[in-house]
């Protein structure tokens, strides 16, 4: 086996880690912040404001994923640093890196249980951001048949199962990332260090994106398809862009998962 | 299989120019209480890195329990319990959830036995009552302890231990030499590394001395310590009972105040490891220097007023500071 019982160990550390629960309570404070807003003003109109925005006064289930929308290009990159970043120099930091290792735990076994965390920590973001979505827009709007942007209209279950596509693609999305952080976090043992140089890198990649000359580059950056789930969102669904993304975070997550794999394995562990 | 638990040829390990480690020849006996002394910065925890797979040795080799390290690593470490360089724990996490994490993370540890293993641990450390408590909330005392439990996870042939009372009160430095000594009775090999020889000096069986990266001195303990010793006379007539030291043929005759010196050799002392003329009890001395109580006598019958005589046998601290010449200073 390879060790379900580490990475079970992994996940219960993981996440009863005070800081992490704080983290995902500020995912979840997103949607209640969109969700009271909207609320309280006027109705939105159409292409005002986030996307989907004015859908969320037709069925409050989209709540979650207009507040997707709103974290993609921050929240989720600063959450996933945190983690990400924390993975490796987190340990080295503690200096609990070394009782792994001697336990044995396998420096191949450990990266690849500490990616598999940081993995599940992507879906659970998106997960708690869709969900703390859907019960504080169930509470505050009516829940009822939604019209997608084919402009057919789809029932509110079929609005819930879309609902939970595009928290799969964000997680998807956000793989490549996870492979990046946990690189760096192979580097140093500064995991603050990490977080952060881990969350420029996405910023950065997002920027380079904007710029019209780099456009060869474009289809090559992690972030490149980070807002193109608008096709989940057709009737029917177009998976395309859906692939197209799972194919370019593939490619990174193993690049940069080499790359982590190449330095812990060879790496005097000092701390 | 071998009879060595840890055997090191020409191990070398080298940061950049800095050379750490310097061509050392470990051969530590199975079942043996191994003490690896060195003044701070000598090597010893680098060592113990290289032998735990930690760091890459850059030239040399390692066997750790008769296989090859860090190719069999696998295989060993399950077998080999450790402390290295002071505990390191999750503080939000309570120190048994800390050791089921770490067992959780050695594959060949039975999960069906992990939480009798963790509690067994616990209690042999003392530290039932605070099993569940946070390690943020333990002091260090504890977290060594801790430390300890976590080397005792499942059964080991081997424990490497890196300065293992260090922050414990006089009681736990107590309790873990008895512990020592028993595991050492099961026999587990022990290698444990200190610079507080009084430590090693109560529980080990062979000693090796580091300077400067180099193993300067590796032996059974009883060799290291040599024979002979010194005899000490508190006199208020020092020059008198001088000459009575030379007359009897002692060596190194020295006055410092009311304190006359002179060296004895094996023959000259009782068994008792430091001994006071009052309880001293001696066969005959056979050739060499005379027995102590003789001494006493002597000096009595030249009319020296002797307020008080000892002997004292060179300590291992003694030998320490003549192998590695620099005391307790931190060597670079």
């Amino acid at each position: 086996m390879l060790g379900s019982s580490l990475f079970a160990s992994e996940l219960r550390t993981l996440f009863r880690r005070r800081r992490t629960q704080a983290v995902l309570a500020v995912l979840a404070g997103v949607p209640v912040l969109i969700a009271v807003a909207v609320r309280l003003t006027e109705s939105p109109h159409p292409g005002e404001g986030p996307p989907f925005l004015d859908r969320v006064t037709q069925n409050g289930l989209f709540v979650g994923v207009t507040a997707l929308i709103v974290c993609v290009p921050l929240f989720l990159p600063l959450a996933i640093g945190v983690v990400a970043g924390d993975t490796i120099a987190g340990e080295a930091n503690l200096g609990t890196l070394r009782y792994l290792l001697v336990a044995p735990a396998g420096r191949s076994r450990l990266l690849l249980v500490k990616y598999g965390g940081a993995a599940a920590f992507c879906l659970a973001a998106a997960l708690v951001v869709v969900a703390a979505g859907a019960a504080i827009g169930a509470a505050l709007f009516p829940v009822g048949p939604v019209t997608l942007l084919s402009g057919d209209t789809i029932s509110v279950g079929a609005s819930a199962v879309r609902a939970l596509l595009v928290a799969a693609y964000v997680t998807v999305s956000l793989l490549g990332l996870s492979a990046v952080g946990l690189f760096i976090s192979t580097l140093t043992e500064i995991p603050v260090g990490a977080m952060a140089a881990t969350v420029i890198l996405a910023i950065t990649s997002q920027i380079l994106d904007t710029i019209p000359q780099l456009d060869r580059l474009h289809p090559w950056l992690f972030t490149h398809y980070w807002l193109s789930f608008a096709d989940l969102l057709r009737d029917p669904i177009a998976w395309t862009s859906f692939v197209d993304n799972a194919r370019l975070q593939l490619g990174w997550a193993a690049l940069f998962g080499a790359l982590a794999w190449a330095k812990l394995t060879t790496r005097d562990v000092l701390s | 299989m071998s009879d060595l638990a840890i055997s090191t040829t020409r191990l070398t390990k080298r940061y950049h120019r800095q050379v750490a480690v310097d061509a050392i020849d470990l051969a530590v006996p199975r079942g043996s209480v191994y003490g690896f002394l060195g003044p701070n910065g000598s090597g010893k925890t680098t060592t113990i890195r290289v032998l735990l797979g930690l760091a890459a040795a850059t030239s040399g080799t390692v066997e750790l329990l008769g296989e090859p390290m860090p190719k069999a690593l696998r295989r060993v470490l399950p077998r080999v319990g450790a402390l290295v360089e002071g505990p390191a724990f999750y503080p939000f996490l309570s120190g048994a959830d800390n050791l089921t994490r770490l067992d959780a993370a050695d594959r060949d540890a039975p999960g069906r036995t992990r939480r009798q293993r963790v509690h067994t641990a616990l209690e042999t450390v003392g530290l039932t009552a605070a099993a569940g408590k946070k390690v943020r909330a333990y002091s260090l005392g504890m977290k060594q302890r801790l430390g300890i439990a976590a080397a005792l996870l499942g059964p080991r042939d081997l424990l490497v231990l890196d300065e293992p009372t260090n922050g414990l009160d006089p009681q736990g430095t107590r309790e873990v030499r008895h512990l020592v000594r028993s595991l050492a009775a099961d026999g587990t090999t022990v290698f444990v590394s200190s610079h507080l020889l009084a430590e090693v000096d109560q529980i080990c069986t062979h000693v090796g001395v580091m300077s400067n990266g180099s193993l300067v001195a590796q032996a059974p303990l009883a060799e290291l310590e040599g024979d002979g010793g010194v005899v000490h006379v508190l006199t208020p007539d020092p020059a008198l009972a001088a000459a009575t030291l030379r007359r009897l043929g002692l060596a190194g005759v020295t006055i410092e105040g009311q304190d006359v010196t002179a060296t004895l050799d094996q023959a000259g002392i009782p068994t008792t490891d430091t001994a006071t003329t009052d309880t001293a009890t001696t066969e005959a001395a056979g050739p060499g220097s005379p027995a102590v109580e003789d001494v006493v006598e002597a000096l009595v019958a030249d009319g020296v007023r002797v307020r008080g005589v000892q002997v004292r046998r060179p300590s291992l601290e003694d030998r320490f500071v003549a192998l590695t010449g620099e005391g307790f200073e931190v060597a670079r």
